[in-house]
């Protein structure tokens, strides 16, 4: 049996896409087998995925929902949708983890900040002109839903304190930690250790400039918990926050999030 | 007295606080996670607790930027 579009189409030795492609009215230009563009002539084998899609055409919710991540490796998709995940503060790292990990197809998640888009954000974090003044936790909602409307998205419009991290991200499986400020850095790393025992936690320290990108790594610090970054390069007078940079580092945690729900890593990290 | 801090010893003076050893080696205690032989210190026991000889420090230092 193949699955084409969704739905079950017998399989039979020689198939190809063009006999797919023919069945369907003809006149489809993007074709996928299980997650990788093919042509026409690519030979089928039996339990292939396909997409076939007209470039251009506008798809149905439910449609949309499928073509989205019809790039992933199959099943990988089932175990992201069922997630929750937290992001503290939402600056250079946290807005580019959102929407990394909202593209991926993670479920749900739990995002928190208190501060609003500021005309200096724009050089590293992705908010827009049009939204300078704007709270970053809705501007954030409204950039996420444009991206992938499938992932529920729940805010936290406020300053974190190290006592209530523990309450608020109790529920997430996997919390991450994109503040500026070190101290509330420490704080979450504490409230993480302390208070949230069966959450995966990924923090990040050393980002500023453009330093070494390899210089950029991430380290496991405890079994569940992990720091991305050089560990050094602080937001200084002379050495600013860059996009490029940052969003290494953005990279690395959110990657390392997708790798925790899916099970890659192991004890030893 | 010996303490052993991130893997290196150090020599420290009896009776030194976790929030003294810190400003000994240039760091602000707010930015700093601290386990002290196996415990993660909350943030008002740095004040209060002691180093004892032969304990044993990890310290993980936070910089800015995010």
């Amino acid at each position: 049996m193949l699955r084409v579009n969704e739905n079950e189409v017998p399989f039979h030795a020689g198939i190809t896409l063009a006999d797919l492609v023919r069945a369907q009215g003809g006149d489809l230009d993007i074709l996928l087998v299980n997650g990788y563009p093919a042509t026409l002539q690519t030979a089928l084998s039996d339990g292939d995925q396909c997409w076939l899609w007209k470039r251009g055409k506008a798809p149905s919710a439910e449609e949309m929902q499928h073509l989205l991540y019809a790039r992933h490796s199959p099943g990988v998709q089932a175990r992201l949708q069922e997630r929750v995940v937290g992001i503290m503060g939402l600056g250079g790292l946290g807005s580019l983890v959102a929407i990394a990990l909202a593209r991926m197809g993670i479920g749900s998640l739990l995002l928190a900040d208190y501060d609003v888009v500021e005309p200096t954000n724009l050089n590293r974090q992705q908010y827009f002109v049009d939204q300078i003044g704007q709270k970053k936790t809705a501007a954030l909602r409204d950039i996420l839903q444009r991206v992938n409307p499938h992932v529920t998205v729940t805010v936290i419009d406020r300053r974190l304190a190290e006592d209530d991290i523990g309450v608020l991200f109790k529920d997430v499986q996997v919390l991450v930690e994109c503040f500026d400020d070190p101290a509330m850095k420490a704080a979450g790393l504490r409230a993480a250790l302390h208070h949230l025992p069966g959450v995966f936690y990924v923090c990040a320290s050393g980002l500023a400039g453009y330093g070494e990108n390899n210089a950029i790594r991430t380290r496991r610090l405890y079994p569940r918990i992990y720091l991305v970054g050089d560990e050094v390069s602080a937001a200084a007078p002379g050495e600013g926050l860059m996009a490029a940079r940052v969003g290494i580092a953005a990279h690395h945690q959110a990657n390392q999030v997708v790798r925790l729900l899916l099970g890659a890593e192991n004890e030893a990290g | 007295m010996k303490v052993l801090c991130n893997g290196e010893a150090q020599e420290i003076a009896p009776g030194t606080r976790v929030a003294d050893y810190l400003i000994q080696l240039g760091l602000d205690a707010s930015s700093v996670v601290v386990e002290c032989d196996g415990k993660i210190l909350t943030r008002e026991e740095y004040g209060s607790h002691a180093l004892q000889d032969g304990s044993v420090l990890e310290l993980i230092r936070f910089v800015g930027g995010g």
